[in-house]
């Protein structure tokens, strides 16, 4: 980890040149280019299957992308496992499943990583944890499991849980596609508040356009595996450039 | 008590339209007093049934019923005790020996059974083809051969192929392999053994207080302790350097051919190995895919966050995988360790001196059908009722809380 505190301040967050990833004979990713400043809130929409989420996975390489470079805070993903576990340190993820431990109370889904990788004392893990409870307002479910939870509490649980091991990006993967509507709103709060109140480097997938907007200091819509257009939230709800941009915003913003 | 509390309601003074009555038979409540006033007498009626008969033929022959028989002196050889036994010795005894051979054959053939089938089942899985097709091959040519076809194979490959005892292969200093078994050396009782038996007890006991340390360390400071290695140091090698300081003696009982076979040392005869081989065999065929299906039961999705989190994949298997994987695992392990058990019986086939066969000579001697059939089934049932209650203890002890 040494070497991300040898980061000029100026020098991008994440860094993306040339990647491209194919499923079989699938081109997933075609020549992906994209930098990420520190602290900027970034949200990425497109069709269903256009490689939003796989490029976001690449980041903490949940997904290998074969050709080009990823490089996150200064560390370049490469085969080598300790650059892997070093970016997976700094880099939180939501998915759009929650996919919290089922076999684990909500406090030991939050205390997992920050006593396994962190090797912090689990008081302490345990003090952090809370704190983080309290942030996402349900410190009361603590000693809970996941099943006794609505889909937006345990949302909430997972940010809070990527969010114990104090990264310095966080990844939303459809954070809200997998909720019931009347629970959109309580996760979307807390993901505003996160915005508002830290300086975490933010890449969202989400089709939220009232939280983009608010939020995002960029949006960029990724069709066919391709980064098509970008800009901030003002320009591209209200002029948008390419012709695929303003079918698809005219298909969401429909109804 | 003058009316009906329902037909009192009409008259209250409130107006509540009566629901129309069902027809009685329709209604499921007195069906279903019905239908147990049925099971009732049809089981009633099949007890007493086979009550009757049983004392109409056994008095029609003559023979008198209880369990005296088992204070009479068996007259029988048992190839296999585990406790002393001489033919001069009760039934009781000999029955005693019977379920011991099937409990030796049962524990051993759990143990090793689960071993291996939770090898296979992850090799199944592995990302090596040859390694995965191997396992494949392995569970569907064992599972779909019948296990008495098996324990033939193993028995006739022990007794038919391997030389007699003067010939016996000798594959190290002590060991002999032949038709009569495996005969192998035991150590000597030497002073320097005792002491390193002695240690291991020790050895044991203070893995558990490191171990219990080793979490308090953790929690209280969060710095890890690697207490498996430390543990292993501990457990094996306390007893080696004992053994080293006692002057490191070896001195073993091997056996020696003397006539036409061996004494001394201590042997696994033909007909047990052939039993423990086919059943561990042909039940981790079946155990194997059981582990399998319980991996691939946790979603990918928990692997994922757990990678996300930063955790190595060593550290996802064991804090996140296994113990998800484990409760789908545990029931259906619970039916295959009964599974063993009740196939040990089978040893029948191929002479091993288990309860069955012990019981069947005891009945064809005594002419006692009915309680040797009744011993095996009370031996039978107490294995499994004890297997399945710890097994059922053990689950719920890892369910999953929901809602």
């Amino acid at each position: 980890m040494a070497t991300a505190v040898q980061q000029p301040s100026d020098a991008p967050m994440i860094l993306l040149e040339k990647v491209n990833k194919w499923y079989g004979d699938f081109h997933v990713l075609t020549d992906i280019d994209l930098s990420v400043k520190r602290g900027e809130r970034i949200v990425i929409c497109g069709p269903s299957g256009s490689g939003k989420s796989t490029m976001i996975r690449c980041i903490n390489r949940l997904e290998e992308h074969q050709a080009g470079r990823i490089v996150v805070d200064g560390v370049e993903l490469t085969n080598d496992v300790r650059k892997v576990d070093a970016v997976r340190r700094d880099v939180g993820m939501v998915f759009q499943h929650f996919n919290l431990f089922p076999h684990l109370t909500v406090l030991q889904n939050l205390t997992l990583a920050p006593i396994w990788v962190r090797k912090t004392p689990k008081a302490e893990a345990e003090a952090t944890a809370m704190k983080y409870l309290e942030r996402v307002r349900i410190p009361e479910q603590a000693n809970k499991f996941p099943g006794q939870l609505s889909g937006g509490q345990q949302q909430r649980v997972a940010i809070a849980r990527a969010l114990c091991i104090n990264p310095k990006v966080m990844l939303f993967d459809e954070p809200t596609s997998a909720l019931d509507p009347e629970m959109v709103a309580e996760v979307l709060d807390v993901m505003i508040k996160l915005a508002e109140e830290s300086n975490v480097t933010m890449l969202c997938v989400t089709h939220e356009m009232g939280f983009a907007r608010s939020v995002a200091d960029r949006v960029i819509f990724m069709d066919r595996g391709q980064i098509v257009e970008q800009n901030t939230p003002e320009e591209f709800f209200s002029h948008p450039q390419n012709e695929r941009t303003k079918l698809f915003l005219s298909q969401i913003l429909a109804h | 008590m003058a009316a009906q509390p329902g037909e009192t309601g009409a008259t209250a003074g409130t107006p509540i339209p009566k629901a129309q009555r069902a027809v009685f038979w329709n209604d499921p409540r007195v069906r279903g007093i019905f239908y147990q006033i049925i099971a009732v007498a049809l089981i009633g009626g099949a007890v007493w049934w086979l009550a009757s008969n049983t004392i109409a033929n056994l008095n029609a022959r003559n023979i008198a019923t209880g369990f005296h028989f088992l204070g009479r002196e068996a007259g029988f050889e048992i190839g296999e005790n585990l406790i002393d036994y001489s033919p001069a010795d009760t039934y009781f005894r000999a029955l005693l020996v019977g379920v011991l051979n099937t409990l030796r054959v049962a524990v051993l053939g759990i143990i090793l059974a689960t071993l291996v089938g939770t090898i296979i089942g992850i090799a199944r899985l592995s990302k090596n083809w040859l390694i995965a097709k191997l396992a494949s091959i392995y569970v569907e040519v064992v599972r779909n051969i019948p296990l008495i076809l098996q324990l033939f194979f193993w028995y006739s490959l022990i007794t038919e192929f391997l030389p007699g005892p003067r010939d016996a292969l000798n594959p190290m200093p002590g060991v002999f392999l032949s038709n009569r078994g495996l005969k192998f050396p035991l150590l000597a009782h030497e002073f320097a053994y005792d002491l390193a038996l002695l240690l291991f007890a020790v050895g044991l006991i203070a893995a558990v207080v490191v171990g219990r340390w080793a979490t308090k360390r953790q929690d209280a400071t969060g710095r890890h302790f690697p207490t498996i290695w430390v543990n292993l140091g501990l457990i094996f090698g306390l007893p080696i350097v004992g053994w080293l300081l006692a002057g490191a003696p070896l001195t073993f009982n091997a056996p020696s051919l003397q006539g036409f076979n061996f004494v001394g040392g201590a042997s696994l005869s033909p007909e047990f190995s052939a039993l423990l081989l086919g059943l561990v065999i042909y039940t981790a065929g079946f155990i194997a895919e059981i582990v399998r299906s319980g991996i691939q039961a946790v979603g990918k999705g928990q692997t994922e966050a757990s990678l996300s989190l930063g955790l190595t994949k060593g550290q996802t298997l064991r804090l996140i995988v296994m113990p998800q994987a484990l409760r789908v695992i545990v029931p259906p392990m619970t039916s295959q360790y009964l599974n063993i058990t009740k196939n040990s019986s089978l040893a029948v086939a191929i002479g091993f001196p288990d309860i069955v066969s012990v019981a069947n000579t005891t009945l064809n001697q005594t002419g006692q059908a009915i309680e040797g059939v009744a011993i095996i089934m009370a031996v039978f049932l107490t294995i499994s009722l004890s297997i399945a209650t710890f097994m059922n203890w053990y689950n719920k002890h890892i369910a999953l809380v929901e809602r």
